[in-house]
């Protein structure tokens, strides 16, 4: 089991970052739990063993490490894995659409076969998928378009939809089905596509064309282990959230339980496609910096720093080279990793600017208040920041407040979170909004708000993040990592809010205060009035006239 | 309607009570006439009322008595305060009516006759009765109980019996009636909720006030009034305002002293016989009436447990800081070096015993021995 552990972990990093045998020569990048293992498992003959390790690595294969780490992608429980099926092939759909610039059109189905076992189906409008590339992209883990890009998008590493398959595979025995046409003159392709898992390849068992009245778009069945439960965490939600923040997409979605929900397009504009772009020097990491400058097509290094990555000019290609102590006009396929670690400690060192923000894609202030009417609220609010920099990493923060109308008035506010318009369902607390919520006091903004908790009333807060890099904390990407930059652009987005949250509320309760204060006055002033006259005997006439001078008095002092 | 208080008005008139009546209708009517003139006169009206809080609250050694501070609050007539100040009006025309109608109502039936008065009803009781407590410490000022407010307490008094003959008047003809409090045969005369109209007509030298139905009734039973020419009273725990004003009103008509005879422990000492003396705190606007500022602790005192070698209890936990509590913070017992003494020793000794605790001397020792011998010596009783 140990050495297991140990192999997959290796082969985590050598996918990650080269095939190479880069831990032989690099002992800092390997990751550090897996050295130390191998240290103390293997003490008395440890270098045969570190070199027989390497040779092995190249046979397992990653359908195996996902069956040992399913846990890292999403599929740890079956609730867990019925939603992650769901978010990973809609994800893919509407990454797809976008790209090929076509308003999504989204069916997710989900049907119960039994009491565990369900089919999920996925049916978009997209661009489709060319025939030979179908067994590849749903057969073969770590597959896709995605990984190689820097590029704000939902999917990341291309694994998800994959593993879906696989984890269906692996729970029912059943291939997943794939349906794909790429334009209303070619043909619609059917697939079945089993996994083999130990050599990562698709295995096809049916390839045809059929009939089918889409134009363009594909659909994606498969058939998995699962656990459907409403409320929180569930597909419910995420496919309401999703359809927040994605005001642009139409989505049906048929439950479980047979009920279809209809959310309909709140806009008919399309996000802005976000731009490629080349990673900044201040984010790079030293595995990946070995791997640029190896892979580089440059013949020198100044020409290699300066076309790979994004603001780089020659003079700081110099001067990051003079650091380093390194000659610029060196192969940077040819340096040892001891320069090119001198020359990763020398990139800090540099002044360098910011890197270009226009590859972001923010949903937009308007397309955030279309998609919150989904909730149904009184009140709407959104903001969005400018674009700010982490590690390098160009990000957007963006937030909105929903309040009053049919929200629910007992309990917390609900926070909705997401990172690159994809809603965030797990591990709330150890994620960057949850704590910018938190660091923010509600009471400033008529909220009320026990100590250590979420604030409470009729209230939805929505953070989205949109980055090309977004810094999860684990592969399964549910809760953003806490950088202090990020931090700080999320509480100062939410502030934004809160202070016209806060003046909304005010003026509401001024209003209610005075509607109050205008039937106090009417209810109890003849009470008062009957009772004088009756006391002292008063005519009608007295009577009406206490209760009208009364009534002036009070006016008066209301209003000043 | 209005003839028919024509003619109450007349009956409260023959029986010559209208004097405090009188009072009472025309300081409500100075009221309501001070809020009239105000709005008449472009201002917003106010009542004063004397807080009630305990901060406003001292103990008055000359008098004898809790009574108020000179603090006062006004309820300014408000936005805010629009609804309490209708609610107070209307209990005051309420009062004025009952006073006028010769009729009373009890806190529970002034509650549910606001149901009437629409938007100014009063939703739990607890809201009518702090009304009721600001118009009765407000017209406390003037001398005028709530009994002459017509709001009567739920509770009635203790039993009366001996040599005492009460002087009440018919409630239909208002006629006069002599209740000869010796001709209850075992049973006793009850004290009634207003006891303000009532006159005394006795000889008996002193009133004995009995904390335990238990002791009263053997006493009543062996006719003790007869023998030690008295009258006997029955608290049952902490004397009702009827049952305080009542002892009050008979002992200040006849010139005769109170004696109170209760359980030796920390809560029939300053519970019942202080509420008896002095009143209460939370009460402070109304003990110059309900007090009895001359009324003396004849026992069971700490000492008898030792003269009397009584059975006793241990003191449990709440006696023992009922009594520390009553040394540390309680005027009427600090300012009495006899209670500071007794009190210590009782805490010392670390029990208590009972009135009927007398019964291990036989059943009518108590009769026969312990309260001819205490009486023999008032002067010994505690102040």
């Amino acid at each position: 089991m140990k050495s297991a552990n140990v192999r997959t972990h290796r082969q985590q990093g050598s996918q990650k970052v080269a095939p190479a045998p880069l831990g032989e020569q690099l002992p800092p990048v390997a990751p550090s739990t897996a050295s130390t293992r191998r240290g103390r498992g293997n003490a008395p003959q440890r270098l045969e063993t570190a070199q027989s390790l390497a040779r092995k690595q190249r046979e397992i294969s990653v359908s195996e490490f996902f069956l040992k780490n399913r846990h890292l992608l999403g599929f740890d429980n079956p609730q867990k894995a019925l939603l992650t099926a769901v978010k990973e092939a809609v994800d893919n759909s509407l990454d797809a659409c976008e790209q090929a610039g076509i308003l999504p059109d989204l069916r997710i189905e989900i049907e119960q076969l039994s009491e565990e076992r369900f089919r999920i189906a996925v049916e978009d409008n997209g661009p489709g998928i060319v025939r030979h590339q179908i067994p590849k992209v749903f057969g073969k883990l770590l597959y896709g378009s995605k990984f190689h890009t820097l590029l704000q998008q939902r999917g990341q590493q291309g694994i998800g939809i994959s593993a879906a398959g696989m984890y269906g595979q692996l729970t029912t025995g059943k291939p997943v089905v794939i349906t794909s046409r790429t334009g209303p003159t070619r043909e619609a392709h059917h697939f079945r596509i089993a996994i083999d898992t130990t050599r990562n390849k698709p295995k096809i068992l049916e390839d045809s064309t059929i009939a089918w009245n889409k134009p363009h778009g594909t659909r994606v069945e498969l058939e998995l282990e699962g656990v459907y439960r409403k409320g929180a965490r569930s597909v419910d939600q995420y496919v309401a959230q999703t359809a927040i923040a994605n005001p642009h997409a139409r989505i049906v979605y048929r439950s479980p339980r047979g009920e279809e929900i209809v959310y309909e397009r709140a806009t008919d504009q399309l996000p802005p496609r976000p731009l490629e772009i080349r990673p900044h020097p201040y984010g790079v990491e030293l595995g990946a910096l070995i791997e640029m400058l190896r892979r580089s097509s440059s013949r020198t290094l100044k020409a290699a720093l300066q076309s790979d990555f994004s603001r780089v000019s020659p003079r700081v290609a110099a001067e990051i080279c003079a650091r380093a102590e390194v000659d610029p006009d060196r192969s940077p396929a040819r340096l040892t990793p001891q320069e090119v670690e001198r020359l990763f400690h020398a990139i800090p060192q540099v002044k360098i600017m910011a890197p270009p923000t226009n590859c972001l894609s923010p949903i937009g202030e308007e397309q955030i208040l279309a998609g919150l009417q989904h909730v149904g609220a009184a009140f709407y609010t959104a903001v969005t920041r400018p674009p700010a920099v982490y590690r390098g990493n160009p990000f957007q923060i963006e937030a909105g407040i929903a309040y009053g109308g049919d929200l629910p008035v007992d309990g917390l506010v609900e926070l909705m979170r997401f990172a690159n318009r994809v809603p965030l369902l797990y591990q709330q607390s150890a994620c960057a909004i949850f704590k910018a919520v938190m660091s923010v006091d509600w009471r400033n903004y008529g909220l009320s708000q026990a100590k250590g908790a979420l604030p409470s009333g009729p209230c939805v807060i929505f953070v989205h993040m949109a980055s090309a890099w977004v810094p999860f904390t684990s592969e399964s990407k549910e809760a953003i990592a806490s950088y202090p930059e990020i931090l700080k652009e999320i509480r100062l987005a939410l502030q934004e809010c809160g202070r016209r949250l806060g003046a909304h509320i005010r003026r509401g309760r001024r209003l209610a205060e005075e509607r109050k204060r205008r039937s106090y006055i009417e209810q109890y002033l003849p009470i008062i009035g009957e009772s004088l006259q009756s006391i002292l005997g008063l005519s009608d006439r007295q009577r009406q006239q206490t209760v009208t001078t009364l009534q002036t008095i009070l006016e008066r002092s209301r209003k000043r | 309607m209005k003839k028919k208080t024509t003619r109450k008005k007349s009956v409260a008139r023959r029986n010559g009570r209208n004097g405090i009546d009188r009072l009472t209708i025309e300081k409500i009517k100075e009221a309501a006439a001070g809020i009239h003139q105000s709005i008449l006169q472009g201002r917003k009206p106010g009542m004063k009322f004397p807080v009630r809080a305990l901060s406003n609250v001292h103990y008055s050694p000359s008098k004898g008595f809790f009574e108020l501070g000179r603090r006062k609050k006004e309820r300014t007539l408000t936005v805010t305060t629009i609804k309490t100040f209708a609610q107070t009006l209307k209990l005051m025309e309420l009062s004025k009516e009952l006073v006028e109608t010769d009729d009373f109502a009890t806190k529970r039936d002034a509650y549910y006759q606001s149901k009437n008065w629409g938007e100014a009803r009063f939703d739990e009781q607890s809201e009518s009765d702090a009304v009721m407590d600001d118009i009765e410490a407000l017209f406390s000022l003037y001398g005028i109980s709530r009994e002459q407010l017509r709001f009567y307490p739920e509770e009635h008094g203790g039993a009366v019996a001996g040599e005492l003959i009460v002087i009440d008047r018919d409630p239909e003809t208002g006629e006069r009636i002599e209740i000869d409090c010796t001709r209850f045969g075992t049973g006793s005369y009850s004290i009634p909720h207003s006891v303000e109209h009532l006159e005394f007509k006795t000889k008996a030298k002193f009133v004995l006030a009995i904390e335990t139905g238990g002791m009263y009734q053997r006493l009543q039973n062996q006719k003790f009034w007869k023998k030690a020419n008295c009258i006997l009273v029955e608290m049952g725990g902490v004397p009702t305002r009827a049952t305080r004003r009542f002892v009050r009103r008979l002992s200040e008509a006849a010139r005769i002293p109170v004696y109170a005879f209760v359980d030796c422990d920390p809560y029939g000492i300053s519970n019942i016989y202080r509420t008896l003396k002095v009143g209460s705190g939370n009460a402070a606007h109304i003990n110059k009436f309900f007090c009895v500022p001359h009324a003396r602790f004849l026992g069971v005192t700490p000492q008898d447990i030792i003269d009397y070698d009584l059975p006793t209890h241990p003191l449990k936990e709440v006696d023992i800081k009922r009594a520390k509590d009553a040394l540390k913070n309680d005027p009427f017992f600090q300012q009495h070096r006899e209670w500071v003494r007794a009190l210590k020793q009782l805490l010392k000794m670390g029990v208590r015993a009972e009135q009927q605790a007398l019964a291990k001397w036989g059943l009518n020792y108590v009769i026969e021995e312990y309260l001819p011998a205490k009486l023999k010596n008032p002067k010994k009783f505690l102040p």
